[in-house]
């Protein structure tokens, strides 16, 4: 039987009970009854109706007073019905629009989604992980013909939609453009020009674009004022900076990017990332970079991918399993 | 028209007046208590809002039939500077929260039918009904 039809029924039943003997148990029925009426939207104002119409019939002669005090009731608690309900309705649009950002995060990893390659002599590993819940970082890797991969890690300043929108506009404005792959220096040169015009004047995009020659096994690469990554010598077990110089990319249309080559030997290690990665924040402060690096020593036996997927898992229980930035990491392996 | 009585809304007083004049037709139509304090309600909300926004206009407050079934029916009219954005002021949130307008679409809740219109520099017409159960 549908709750309202039985509400008052059931509401009399309390009350006499309760006037009768004041157990727990009854108060307990009435939590009960209450958390019933909040699903069946009963409102505040209701409920008071209900209770003075009911004290009425059970005590006819009841003091004229408090008949009159449940006029007051009545009308502040009509106030705090209107905010209630106000509340309700607010909850429902919130509902509707998280289940939005939810399909629009779904779109964006189809539209923003890219294979690993697996070539010969590379161990090859990568995480991409939103704060929110869609990402402002992006990463993508290129196969082509020279026998060459191509590697772009980008972060939109600021994080959620805004930043989610621009990086997919990066992403098909990388794919036509039609320059020569080849040289990173030149892409960031011509994606700056696109960015420059089309972007938000309050949005900036820092990249780093590498390209790796696996015949050669030399890497080149440019960035437009991106995070540093890392470069690991194997043989000496040591790690230093990617140092890559290079404006923000849409700052200014005639900005010229400087391009760097390294030659990587087997055991080396090419490790890029996001400032989500270096700006882990904890009680005690941001994560150092030796904190990071130790990170990577210790998994430094597991495959690429395994190295950045437990550095994640690290990081985010070190963070109390709160992101404050788009965590973004990739690690490039020369095998042995 | 005999159906039809108004108050002028100039002073706060004058929202009182509104008030207890919705809550006799109410009683005489033969609505409950609850209904009757949610007619009232938003008499209450909308004549302060002519009171803060417009400074004056009035309210009146009629009796309908239609069909066998009795309603009352709430008119608030101002020459107020009107609102900018209608939908924005039926928006949950925005009233309460950024104190413009009154509680609007509260307002819309609290009645069976609701209307408005409204136009930048001459004012605001409210209508809203509540039919008897």
């Amino acid at each position: 039987m549908p709750f309202r039809e039985v509400m008052e029924a059931k509401y009399r039943d309390i009350l006499t009970k309760y006037i009768k003997e004041q157990s727990e148990s009854t108060l307990y029925i009435g939590q009960k009854f209450s958390r019933k009426s909040i699903e069946n939207q009963v409102t505040p104002e209701e409920i008071i109706s209900l209770h003075k119409m009911i004290l009425q019939e059970i005590y006819p002669d009841m003091p004229e007073y408090v008949v009159h005090s449940f006029d007051i009731l009545l009308e502040i608690m009509l106030g705090y019905g209107f905010a209630y309900r106000e509340h309700q309705s607010l909850r429902d649009q919130q509902k509707e629009l998280r289940s939005e950002i939810e399909i629009a995060a779904n779109v964006q990893q189809t539209l923003l989604e890219t294979k690993i390659p697996s070539v010969e002599g590379l161990d090859i590993g990568a995480i991409s992980v939103p704060a929110r819940l869609m990402n402002g970082d992006y990463y993508n890797f290129v196969e082509d013909e020279n026998d060459c991969i191509s590697i772009a890690i980008a972060d939109v300043i600021g994080k959620g939609i805004p930043a989610a929108l621009c990086m997919s506009m990066i992403k098909y404005a990388m794919d036509s453009i039609p320059a020569n792959r080849n040289e990173p220096s030149m892409l960031l040169e011509n994606l700056n020009r696109v960015v420059e015009q089309n972007v938000d004047r309050s949005m900036f995009i820092t990249m780093f674009y590498g390209m790796y020659d696996y015949a050669r096994h030399v890497f080149s690469y440019a960035s437009a004022g991106h995070e540093p990554g890392f470069y690991y010598d194997g043989k000496n077990e040591e790690f230093s900076e990617i140092y890559a110089k290079g404006l923000m990319l849409g700052i200014d249309k005639k900005t010229k990017y400087r391009q760097y080559e390294k030659n990587i030997h087997p055991g080396d290690m090419i490790i890029l990332l996001s400032d989500g990665v270096t700006e882990c924040r904890t009680d005690e402060g941001f994560v150092e970079k030796e904190t990071l690096l130790n990170y990577i020593r210790k998994y430094i036996h597991c495959s690429a991918q395994e190295i950045v997927n437990n550095i994640f898992k690290d990081l985010e229980k070190l963070q109390d399993f709160q992101l404050r930035d788009d965590f973004t990491l990739i690690i490039i392996k020369r095998r042995v | 028209m005999e159906n039809q009585s108004c108050v002028n809304i100039q002073t706060e007083w004058d929202i009182v007046a509104a008030r207890q004049l919705g809550r006799n037709v109410a009683k005489e139509l033969g609505f409950g208590i609850v209904d009757q304090a949610r007619i009232t309600t938003a008499i209450s909300e909308l004549a302060r809002n002519i009171f803060i926004y417009a400074n004056k206009g009035r309210v009146c407050i009629e009796k309908i039939y239609d069909k066998g079934h009795a309603g009352l029916r709430i008119v608030a009219i101002d020459n107020g500077p009107g609102i900018n954005d209608i939908r924005l002021a039926m928006e949950d949130g925005y009233s309460t929260s950024g104190g413009l307008g009154a509680g609007l679409p509260g307002v819309k809740r609290l009645m069976d039918e609701f209307d408005i219109v409204s136009s930048k520099g001459k004012g605001t017409e409210i209508v809203a009904t509540k039919w008897i159960r």
